[in-house]
C-alpha cells in the first residue's frame, strides 16, 4: 500500500513564447508513515513536484494518487476541501496567522475548514501543543515567539487535523542549527506518534541525513533514490 | 460565521490607524447626510404644514376649467347646488377625510372712505375653515383669533391694513361684481389683520360666508372651491385617486367632467422647492455612496494586497475560495457598521442640541421660523442601511480577488 504514487508525472509552464518543463515524467511511490526528502540544485523541480503532491499545482500530464485518491484532475474547491482533509503544510518562513494566538493558529484548520464543534477543538489543539511542548505559550501572539517556537506551532497546524500527509518546504532554512535539530526531532517523533508521513524539499543536510528514504532531482528528472545514510 | 467576523475584527485592529481614518471618512458622511435630511426635511415638512393648514388643505375640488382661471376668480365657474350636494355626498362617505370647508373666492373693491384698492377674499363658514385648516387663527397677527370671524366682519390681509392704515374696530367697505354685472357694496367691521404666507392664496383677506351671498346677490348654493384636510397626509394620493374617480362620473352635457380635483403639489410653488430639497437630497445622498464605496475599496485593496502571502497560506491549508471572500467582506461589512454607528450617535446627539438652541431662520416674509429638525427612525435606518450595503459592495472586489488567488503564486508574493 502507498500514500503517494506518480507515475510519468509532468508539469509545464508557459510562460509569454517561452515553454519550461519543470517536471520530465517522473515516477515514484512513497508510503505511509515515512519521512521522505526530496533534494537537488535550485530549480530542480523540488518545490513544484512538492506543490504537485499538496495539490496546489496540477500536473500537466501523468498520474497523481494521494491518500487513494486521483488527485491529477481536482479542480480549485475540490482540491481545498481535499488538502484541508488530507495534507498539512510546513512552510520556510512558518506563515502562521499574527492576528490569532498560538492556540488559535493551531485551532484554525479545525474552526475555518474543518467545522470542529468547540469542545472537541478544544482537547485536540491541547494535545497537539503539548506534543510540540508549547503548552504554557498557547495565549502569546507570534510576534511575541522565537522562530523555532513559531515553527513548532506550524507542525501543531500542520498535524491538528490528523493529516495523512505534511508537506514541509526548507523547514530548517530560517532557524539555528540547535532549534532546526530539536524542530527535525519533534517531526520525527511526530511521525512515530501520530503516523504521519513528512516530506521535504530542502538543502539542509540535517533533514537529508534523517530521511528515510531520498529523492534527487535534476533538471525536472528524478536521477536517484536512496537513504540518509548513503547521502550524507 | 462568528469566527470569521472575529478574524475580520482583529484584522481591522492591526491596521488602527487605516481603519479608524476610514471609519472617520464614513462617519463623516454620515453625520452630512443626517443632518441634511433632518434640517431640510424638517424644513419642508414645516413649509408644508404651513401650506396646508394654514390655507390650502390637503385637496381642492373646483369646478372644471376655474384653477386655470383662477387669477380673475371667475364667478361664473362656481359650484351650483346640485353640484355641491354631490361632492358633499362624496365628501361624507370618505373616511380618509377628516373636514372640508366650502369657500366662495372673489374680488372687491376695498375702501376705507379716505382710498380704495383691490382686495382678493375667500368667504368661508368659520367653523368648517378653522377644523379644514387649523393654522389659520394662527396667522392673525392683530385681533382676536377665537372663532376666526362673524357675519358683518373682515380679516384684513397685512399688506392691505398697513397700506390703507386699517387698524382694528375699523370700519371699511366691500365693493364687489356679481356674475351678473350687478354692484354692491357693504360695511364690515375689520376683526383682525392677517400675516401673508407663500403661495397661492397667502395674502387673502377672510370674510362670512352669508356676507359674501349677501354682497355678491347670490341666491341658492354656489362655492368657488373646496378645500379638504385628510386624517393622514401619507394618504394624500390614495384619496384623490378615489376623489378623482368617484367625481368624474359627473359630466356635463358635452360628457367631460363637472368637477376637478387638485393635490396640494399641484396648486402651490412650494412644491417645486420641494422637490429641489428632494433632489439636493437624493445628491448628497449619492455624494455619500461614492465617499464609502472609493474609501472601503481602497482599505480593502490594501488589505488584500499587504496580506496576500497570509492569504496563500489559509489557502493552502484547505481554506475555501468562499470562506476567504467572506473574510474579506466581513471585514468591510465591519468598516460599514463601525462609521456608520458612529455616525448616527453623532447625527441624533446633534440634531438634540440643535432642538435646544432654538435655532430660527427666516424664509421671504416670513420672520422668525424655529427650525426643529427631526429624522424619522426610517430614514437613519434606510441611510445606515445603504452605507452598510455600499461597504459590502465596496469590499467585494478586492474580497472577490482575494479569493481566486492562486496559492503558490500567493505564498511566492514578498
Amino acid at each position: 500500500m502507498t500514500l503517494v504514487t506518480a507515475k510519468g508525472l509532468e508539469k509545464t509552464y508557459i510562460a509569454g513564447d517561452i515553454t519550461v518543463r519543470a517536471i520530465r515524467g517522473v515516477d515514484f511511490t512513497i508510503e505511509p508513515a515515512s519521512f521522505v526528502c526530496f533534494i537537488g540544485p535550485s530549480g530542480s523541480g523540488k518545490s513544484t513536484l512538492l506543490n504537485m503532491i499538496g495539490c496546489l499545482d496540477p500536473p500537466t500530464s501523468g498520474f497523481l494518487e494521494v491518500a487513494g485518491k486521483d488527485v491529477t484532475h481536482l479542480g480549485a474547491k475540490e482540491s481545498a476541501r481535499f488538502r484541508g482533509d488530507h495534507i498539512g503544510f510546513i512552510f520556510q518562513d512558518f506563515n502562521l496567522i499574527p492576528v490569532l494566538t498560538v492556540f488559535e493558529n493551531i485551532e484554525y484548520p479545525l474552526q475555518m475548514v474543518q467545522n470542529w464543534p468547540a469542545l472537541k477543538r478544544k482537547q485536540r489543539v491541547n494535545e497537539l501543543l503539548e506534543a510540540v511542548a508549547m503548552k504554557d505559550q498557547g495565549g502569546k501572539f507570534p510576534n511575541q515567539i522565537s522562530g523555532g517556537q513559531k515553527q513548532r506551532v506550524a507542525v501543531a497546524r500542520a498535524l491538528v487535523t490528523n493529516a495523512s500527509l505534511v508537506l514541509a518546504d526548507e523547514p530548517t532554512a530560517n532557524l539555528d542549527t540547535e532549534t532546526a535539530n530539536r524542530i527535525i526531532s519533534l517531526m520525527k517523533q511526530m511521525r512515530d506518534e501520530f503516523g504521519t508521513t513528512f516530506i521535504f524539499s530542502t538543502h539542509d543536510h540535517r533533514v537529508v541525513k534523517s530521511a528515510e528514504k531520498i529523492f534527487t532531482l535534476e533538471d525536472g528528472k528524478l536521477q536517484q533514490q536512496g537513504n540518509g545514510d548513503n547521502h550524507v | 460565521m462568528f469566527n470569521i467576523f472575529k478574524l475580520a475584527a482583529r484584522n481591522l485592529r492591526r491596521y488602527k490607524r487605516r481603519t479608524l481614518l476610514t471609519s472617520i471618512l464614513i462617519t463623516l458622511g454620515v453625520v452630512a447626510v443626517l443632518l441634511f435630511v433632518s434640517v431640510s426635511g424638517s424644513f419642508k415638512a414645516m413649509m408644508i404644514g404651513q401650506i396646508t393648514d394654514s390655507m390650502l388643505g390637503h385637496l381642492q375640488v373646483h369646478s372644471r376649467g376655474y384653477l386655470s382661471s383662477i387669477d380673475s376668480l371667475p364667478l361664473h365657474l362656481n359650484m351650483k347646488g346640485e353640484q355641491v350636494v354631490r361632492v358633499k355626498e362624496i365628501l361624507d362617505g370618505n373616511d380618509a377625510v377628516e373636514a372640508y370647508s366650502m369657500r366662495i373666492r372673489l374680488g372687491a373693491m376695498f375702501s376705507n372712505f379716505t382710498e380704495t384698492t383691490n382686495v382678493r377674499l375667500n368667504a368661508v363658514d368659520p367653523e368648517q375653515e378653522m377644523q379644514t385648516v387649523p393654522m389659520l387663527a394662527d396667522r392673525i397677527i392683530k385681533g382676536k383669533k377665537e372663532g376666526l370671524l362673524a357675519k358683518g366682519e373682515i380679516l384684513v390681509p397685512e399688506l392691505i391694513a398697513r397700506g390703507m392704515k386699517v387698524k382694528i374696530g375699523d370700519t371699511i367697505v366691500l365693493v364687489a361684481t356679481n356674475k351678473h354685472g350687478s354692484v354692491n357694496g357693504q360695511p364690515f367691521v375689520v376683526r383682525g389683520i392677517l400675516e401673508g404666507i407663500s403661495g397661492p392664496g397667502g395674502r387673502d383677506g377672510f370674510i362670512h360666508t352669508d356676507d359674501a351671498l349677501a354682497l355678491l346677490r347670490i341666491e341658492g348654493r354656489e362655492i368657488s372651491e373646496i378645500a379638504i384636510r385628510l386624517n393622514e397626509m401619507e394618504q394624500m394620493h390614495e384619496v384623490f385617486d378615489e376623489l378623482k374617480g368617484q367625481l368624474e362620473s359627473s359630466r356635463n352635457k358635452m360628457d367631460k367632467p363637472v368637477f376637478e380635483v387638485h393635490t396640494w403639489e399641484e396648486l402651490s410653488p412650494f412644491f417645486n422647492i420641494a422637490r429641489m430639497i428632494d433632489l439636493m437630497t437624493l445628491f448628497i445622498k449619492i455624494m455619500l455612496v461614492a465617499i464609502v464605496l472609493v474609501s472601503i475599496m481602497n482599505v480593502m485593496v490594501m488589505a488584500v494586497y499587504e496580506r496576500i502571502n497570509e492569504i496563500g497560506t489559509i489557502a493552502a491549508i484547505g481554506t475555501g475560495p468562499g470562506k476567504i471572500l467572506s473574510l474579506f467582506v466581513a471585514e468591510g461589512f465591519l468598516l460599514g457598521l463601525f462609521g456608520t454607528l458612529i455616525g448616527v450617535v453623532i447625527s441624533l446627539i446633534t440634531i438634540a442640541g440643535m432642538n435646544a438652541a432654538q435655532i430660527s431662520f427666516d424664509f421671504g416674509r416670513q420672520k422668525g421660523l424655529l427650525l426643529s429638525p427631526t429624522i424619522a427612525s426610517g430614514e437613519v435606518i434606510v441611510i445606515a442601511g445603504i452605507v452598510i450595503a455600499i461597504a459590502v459592495l465596496g469590499s467585494l472586489q478586492p474580497a472577490w480577488k482575494a479569493a481566486g488567488m492562486d496559492p503558490i503564486t500567493a505564498l511566492r508574493h514578498v
